[in-house]
C-alpha cells in the first residue's frame, strides 16, 4: 500500500504552519501511514455497486429560512481573541519581510 | 517595485491574440450571512454581525440559507445554465486570517449551475460568452493592514480583522476562455461585467455595487502569437473594482504581457494587482501563496439535491432579463440601436424607465436624463442613479413643461434647483419664482419698457416688417429674465403696435 513519506508530512506540516521537529517528521509519517493502511481496508470490502460516500446519513437539503437571528456583542466576539486593536481581532504580520 | 511599460495596445496586437477568462463574485442581498443568522450588511461597526459558526467557534454546525441556494440557481437559470440535480459544499483549506475556520466552504468540482453563456453586444456585434459555472461560497472578512508605508500586507507590521463579512453568501461566476475578442477585449470584457450586473440587478438578487466589493472582478488575460493555435500562459488580475478598470485592466496585461514576450521573456502564472491610480497591475506573488487548498466535502453540510419541480418554478418565475427589456424599451420609446446603446452606457435605460413610469413623455425623459443631467455627472463625476433628483421629479418637470408653467430654460433651473436640495420642482418653483409670466397686466408693462428702450424696432414692426417682432420678444425674455411667455408676448407686442400676422 502507499507508504506517507517524509516528505509529504513536512509539505502537510508547512501549509498548517507546525513547527515538527526531524524526528517528529519521522514519528508521523509512520503513524499516518499506518491510519491511511487502515482506512484503506475499507475500499477491499467496497464491492462495485458500492458508491463513495461522503456523509453518514442519506439525508440532502437541509436548510435554514433566511432570517437573521441575533449575533455576539463585540465584547463577546472578542473576548477569546489573544490581541485586539479598534474592536478587530490583531493577527500577527501575515507576510514575511521578504516578499 | 520595477515599473513596467508595456508596449502600445496597437502594436501589440499586431502581433498578439488575446484569450480572456473572467472570474466574477457577487455577494448575495440575503438578509442573514450563509451558515448562520449573523445580519448579512455592508458598513456595520466591526465585529458586530458575527457569532459562534461564523467566528468557529469549538462546537458550531454550518446550516445552508435556503434564499442563497434559490437566488444561486436563479443566477444559474438567467444564465442559461444546467442545475446540478446534486452537489456537495467542499472545504478549501487555507492559512490566511481572512477566515477564521482556516478554511472557506466553497464549491469544488461539482457546482451549483454549469455550462450556461451570456449575450451582449460590442461595437453593435453579439459575443456570446460562455458560462463555465456557477457556484455558492461564502465571503472572507476584511483584513486592515497596519504599519509599513503602504498599508498594504506587504511590509505591514501586523493586521487586524473585522469578520462581519464572513460568511456572507458569495457567487462566483467563471467564463470559459474566451478566445477572438481580437481588438476588442478590453471592451468586451467591460460589457461582459456590465451584462452580468444588470442581470443580477433585474433578478434583485445583489444590489452589485463594485465600489462596495458586492461585486468583484477577476480577469484573466493570456496571448499567444498570431496564427499560433496554443494559447500562452495566463495571469489572474485582482482588485478589479470598477467597469471602467475592468477595461482598463485588460488593456494593461495586454501591454504588459506583450512587451514581455516579445523581449524573449515568459509571463509567470501569477496573482496581479490593480492599481487604479496608475492603471497598470503588479505582481502580487508572494512564496508564502500555497496554492494546495486539499478541497474534500464539507463533513459539516448535507449535499444539495434541488427539486426539478422547485428549479421548473424558478425557471418561469424569471423576470424580464435586461437585453429582452432593452429590445422592448427601444420598440416603445421608437428608438435607434444607436441611441439605446448611448443610454445603456450612460446607465441610464432604468432611469428614463421609471420617468416614464412616474408620467413623463419618453422623449422628453431621454432628452433630460441624456442632456442636463448627463452633462452634471460628467462634471461632478456621480453617477445618473446617484444624482440627488428622482425619476419622479424629473417627471414633475416634464409636465409643469408640458402644462406651459415652464420654458426648457425655466425647466432647467428648475433642476438644479433640485439638485442644489432645495427641495421638489414645485417648492424650486415657488421659491426661485420661476413660474412663466403669462398674466397679460404683467406682460404689458414689461413690454411697454421694452418698446419704450427699442423705438427703432417698434417703428419697423409698426411699418409691417414683422419679422423685427423676434428682437423685442428677445427683449422681454431678457427683460423677464427668461420667465415671459414667449408666444403671448408676441401676440400682445403685435396688438400694442397695431399689427397682426
Amino acid at each position: 500500500m502507499s507508504a506517507i513519506t517524509r516528505d509529504e508530512v513536512a509539505h502537510l506540516a508547512r501549509l498548517s504552519r507546525l513547527a515538527l521537529t526531524d524526528d517528529e517528521l519521522d514519528h508521523y509519517a509512520t503513524q499516518l501511514d499506518a491510519i491511511i493502511e487502515s482506512v484503506a481496508k475499507v475500499a477491499e470490502v467496497a464491492a462495485e455497486d458500492v458508491p463513495p460516500s461522503s456523509h453518514a446519513l442519506p439525508l440532502t437539503n437541509v436548510f435554514r429560512p433566511d432570517e437573521v437571528r441575533p449575533s455576539l456583542t463585540p465584547e463577546q466576539a472578542l473576548s477569546g481573541a489573544p490581541a485586539v486593536e479598534d474592536d478587530r481581532f490583531r493577527v500577527p504580520r501575515i507576510l514575511g519581510e521578504e516578499a | 517595485m520595477t515599473v513596467e511599460t508595456g508596449m502600445p495596445y496597437a502594436e501589440a496586437l499586431d502581433r498578439f491574440e488575446p484569450v480572456l477568462g473572467l472570474e466574477t463574485h457577487v455577494e448575495l442581498g440575503t438578509r442573514s450571512k450563509m451558515f448562520c443568522g449573523c445580519a448579512a450588511v455592508f458598513g456595520a461597526p466591526p465585529n458586530t454581525n458575527v457569532c459562534p459558526t461564523c467566528l468557529a467557534l469549538p462546537g458550531a454546525l454550518p446550516v445552508a440559507n435556503v434564499m442563497a441556494i434559490e437566488s444561486t440557481i436563479r443566477i444559474g437559470l438567467a444564465l442559461n445554465c444546467s442545475i446540478a440535480e446534486w452537489c456537495r459544499f467542499a472545504r478549501k483549506n487555507y492559512f490566511y486570517p481572512d477566515m477564521p475556520k482556516n478554511y472557506q466552504i466553497s464549491q469544488y468540482d461539482e457546482p451549483l449551475c454549469f455550462d450556461g453563456y451570456l449575450d451582449i453586444e460590442v461595437d453593435g456585434k453579439p459575443v456570446r460568452i460562455e458560462i463555465e459555472r456557477v457556484h455558492l461560497e461564502e465571503d472572507t472578512g476584511k483584513s486592515t493592514h497596519m504599519g509599513g508605508a503602504t498599508g498594504r500586507i506587504h511590509g505591514a507590521d501586523y493586521s487586524i480583522v473585522d469578520y462581519n463579512r464572513a460568511g456572507i453568501p458569495l457567487v462566483e461566476i467563471v467564463t470559459k476562455p474566451i478566445p477572438g475578442t481580437d481588438r476588442l477585449a478590453p471592451e468586451v470584457a467591460k460589457a461582459y461585467v456590465t451584462e452580468l450586473r444588470e442581470v443580477m440587478r433585474s433578478l434583485g438578487v445583489s444590489d452589485v455595487r463594485m465600489e462596495e466589493g458586492s461585486l468583484r472582478c477577476d480577469v484573466n488575460v493570456s496571448l499567444m502569437p498570431r496564427g499560433a493555435s496554443e494559447w500562452g500562459t495566463r495571469t489572474e488580475t485582482k482588485n478589479v473594482n470598477s467597469l471602467r478598470s475592468v477595461e482598463r485592466a485588460v488593456r494593461s496585461e495586454i501591454e504588459r504581457q506583450a512587451e514581455v514576450l516579445s523581449g524573449g521573456g515568459r509571463i509567470v502564472q501569477e496573482t496581479r494587482h490593480f492599481h487604479e491610480d496608475t492603471g497598470t497591475t503588479t505582481s502580487g506573488r508572494s512564496k508564502e501563496e500555497a496554492q494546495d487548498y486539499r478541497y474534500f466535502p464539507e463533513p459539516d453540510l448535507l449535499p444539495i439535491a434541488p427539486d426539478r419541480a422547485w428549479v421548473a418554478e424558478l425557471k418561469a418565475a424569471l423576470p424580464e432579463l435586461p437585453s429582452a427589456k432593452r429590445q422592448r424599451l427601444k420598440a416603445e420609446w421608437g428608438l435607434s440601436d444607436l441611441d439605446m446603446q448611448a443610454m445603456h452606457n450612460a446607465d441610464a435605460i432604468d432611469l428614463v424607465e421609471a420617468t416614464v413610469a412616474a408620467g413623463a413623455p419618453a422623449a422628453d425623459a431621454r432628452k433630460w436624463w441624456m442632456g442636463e443631467l448627463a452633462r452634471r455627472s460628467n462634471e461632478t463625476g456621480v453617477a445618473l442613479a446617484d444624482l440627488p433628483i428622482t425619476p419622479a421629479q424629473i417627471a414633475r418637470v416634464t409636465v409643469l413643461v408640458a402644462s406651459g408653467a415652464l420654458n426648457d430654460k425655466l425647466a432647467r433651473e428648475v433642476l438644479e434647483g433640485v439638485l442644489a436640495g432645495e427641495g421638489s420642482p414645485d417648492e424650486v418653483v415657488e421659491k426661485r419664482g420661476l413660474k412663466i409670466v403669462s398674466d397679460d397686466g404683467a406682460l404689458s408693462s414689461i413690454i411697454d419698457e421694452v418698446l419704450a428702450a427699442n423705438a427703432d424696432a417698434a417703428e419697423k414692426v409698426r411699418s409691417g416688417k414683422i419679422a423685427a417682432a423676434g428682437a423685442l420678444v428677445g427683449g422681454v425674455m431678457k427683460a423677464s429674465r427668461g420667465k415671459a411667455d414667449a408666444a403671448r408676448a408676441r401676440a400682445l407686442i403685435l396688438e400694442k403696435l397695431g399689427v397682426s400676422e
